[in-house]
């Protein structure tokens, strides 16, 4: 019987690839299974953040793209968006896996793309891309008219107005769905080892784990209440860090007038 | 399938798809379709219900139905909805084994949990260790069916609170003043104007229950995920007569079709639904249409 601290110092980055090698196998403690999933986490957060930070400026891109009048930039970026919302992520980690699979057949530098670090990432990259460019385009078409006008008044015209009007206005009408993208982002990262991306070593995320440990003890009652507190402590802290950057697009408006935070599961995948 | 089919070997590549195309395995991966399809239909009234269900519990006067109504949905929101999907198919199973343990075998004095397993008297296994083959289907399938339900309930009960608080509350003072009970109000006047204040939520909720249905791969369901990756891997001539090489890619992106035809054509029809749904109703939809039929 092992203490906690030797647990956690086995297995706490077991997730990548430090520490004990082999998972326990009998006798699971709670400690084990609150540390290998929240272990698991590692992952969880590293898919959602990288693909949040990249994906958001190509998502500003394609919504600038999708409301350009010219049609050699509206039609590929409308395209983009219908492909990548329209389909299920389950099925495009499926279609990357197997295309990066035959694209290494060819060309072995690909190598990378076949494990997940590389490849779900950027099937993430895209979606996410995908759906924030549509919350952003929704807001761009929002934008007061007023604002626009009076830059046009002010001589503003291209990069500077675009800069510092269309940009902040954008921001701030679309930060209370771009949360809520944020969180649905972080639940679709569990997809990942579950697609057909190998979680090589046993390195997988905290649904991984739950589900290894619910496969061996064939009780769920344990594990994946333990995902379900996790999870509910990763929302909290995104909900908490968008919530203090919607506090600051807003600042210059009076406080009745902020529109407020909240939360609508209507982005699941 | 066709005459022809006999020796593979000898056929030209339009003729040799021909056969491939309609050999056994691949008629099953059409049935799987066809499963698709019979899920959505199943499971998108029986979510309705439970949502029903769950908004109704929601505006409920006794204290512990509404917290029951809005922890449930509170729940459903704040978590992966696949950890649900993977937790309740094991969960139900045991609920419903359990269940049948405790009526069924009385006498039964060993423990369920013995250590890493489930043990139940063997009449109470679920489906019957002698029962047949696609018994055992139709229980997995019936367990998905209900994952699905609890899942999207949540969801469906979200939308339908929604529109239940969006419909004019002159409306029901009204229904009160005219002395219908509390009752008579919810489902003579409530019920039938919410439909359409729901309708943008419900629409965007079958889009997303269409992307769901890969997931029943997860639930252990001989799915198009299933058959797609089965069919595409490399099969060498030693077992079977068509061989090829890896076509996974290929299979994938013809379910990446399947799902984008499938969402915009439902795009189409909810859009349609949505105007037919306007005419009559208080809202600015209802009054471009009724301002249309009077220019």
């Amino acid at each position: 019987m092992k203490s906690c601290i030797d647990t956690i110092q086995d297995y706490g980055l077991r997730a990548i690839g430090i520490g004990e090698r082999l998972l326990p196998r009998s006798d699971f403690t709670l400690c084990e299974q609150f540390t290998l999933i929240g272990s698991g986490m590692i992952w969880n957060i590293y898919f959602g953040l990288m693909a949040l930070v990249t994906g958001y400026f190509l998502a500003v891109t394609l919504a600038l793209g999708k409301s350009a009048s010219n049609p050699w930039a509206r039609k590929p970026a409308e395209w983009f968006i219908f492909i990548f919302r329209g389909s299920p992520l389950f099925i495009q980690f499926f279609f990357a896996y197997f295309f990066f699979l035959s694209l290494k057949k060819s060309y072995p530098m690909f190598d990378m793309l076949t494990s997940a670090w590389a490849g779900a990432l950027i099937v993430l990259f895209m979606n996410t891309a995908a759906y924030s460019a549509e919350i952003f385009y929704g807001a761009l078409r929002t934008i007061p008219k007023g604002d626009v006008e009076a830059a046009d008044a002010y001589g503003m015209s291209g990069w500077p107005r675009f800069r510092r009007i269309v940009w902040p206005t954008m921001m701030r009408l679309a930060w209370p769905a771009y949360t809520n993208e944020a969180i649905f982002l972080f639940h679709a990262t569990t997809l990942v080892f579950f697609s057909a991306f190998p979680a090589w070593q046993q390195r997988g995320d905290a649904l991984y784990y739950a589900s290894y440990f619910a496969d061996k003890t064939f009780n769920p009652f344990v594990p994946y209440p333990i995902l379900a507190f996790y999870f509910i402590l990763l929302t909290l802290a995104v909900v908490g860090v968008f919530g203090v950057i919607n506090t600051r697009l807003n600042r210059h408006l009076p406080a009745e007038r902020r529109p407020k935070m909240r939360l609508r599961p209507n982005l699941m995948r | 399938m066709f005459s022809y089919c006999t020796d593979p070997d000898t056929l030209d590549t339009v003729r040799w798809f021909s056969c491939f195309l309609t050999n056994g395995v691949h008629l099953s991966f059409y049935m799987s379709f066809l499963k698709v399809l019979v899920l959505l239909l199943v499971t998108a009234p029986v979510a309705l219900a439970v949502g029903f269900a769950g908004a109704m519990a929601t505006r409920a006067t006794l204290p512990p139905l509404r917290w029951l109504g809005e922890g449930y949905i509170a729940i459903m929101r704040g978590v992966p909805d696949i950890a649900f999907f993977l937790f309740f198919v094991i969960a139900l199973d045991q609920a419903f084994e359990w269940t049948r343990h405790q009526i069924l075998c009385p006498d039964w004095t060993d423990p369920i949990r013995q250590g890493n397993d489930f043990l139940v008297c063997p009449d109470a296994k679920l489906p019957l260790g002698r029962a047949a083959e696609w018994v055992h289907q139709t229980y997995s399938f019936f367990l998905a069916v209900v994952t699905f339900a609890i899942v999207f309930g949540a969801f469906a009960a979200n939308v339908l609170r929604g529109g239940m608080r969006a419909v004019p509350h002159a409306q029901l003072e009204t229904a009160a003043a005219y002395g219908m009970s509390r009752r008579q109000t919810f489902w003579r006047i409530l019920v039938p104007q919410m439909w359409i204040y729901a309708l943008p939520g419900l629409s965007n909720l079958w889009l997303i229950l269409i992307k769901a249905t890969p997931l029943l791969f997860l639930l252990g369901i001989e799915d198009i995920v299933y058959w797609a990756r089965e069919i595409g891997g490399t099969k060498t001539s030693k077992f079977t007569d068509y061989p090829h090489g890896d076509w996974r890619m290929w299979y994938f992106l013809f379910l990446l079709v399947f799902y984008l035809s499938f969402t915009r054509i439902s795009e189409i029809l909810l859009e349609r639904l949505t105007v037919r749904l306007s005419h009559g109703q208080a809202t600015t939809g209802g009054e471009a249409l009724r301002k249309e039929a009077a220019a």
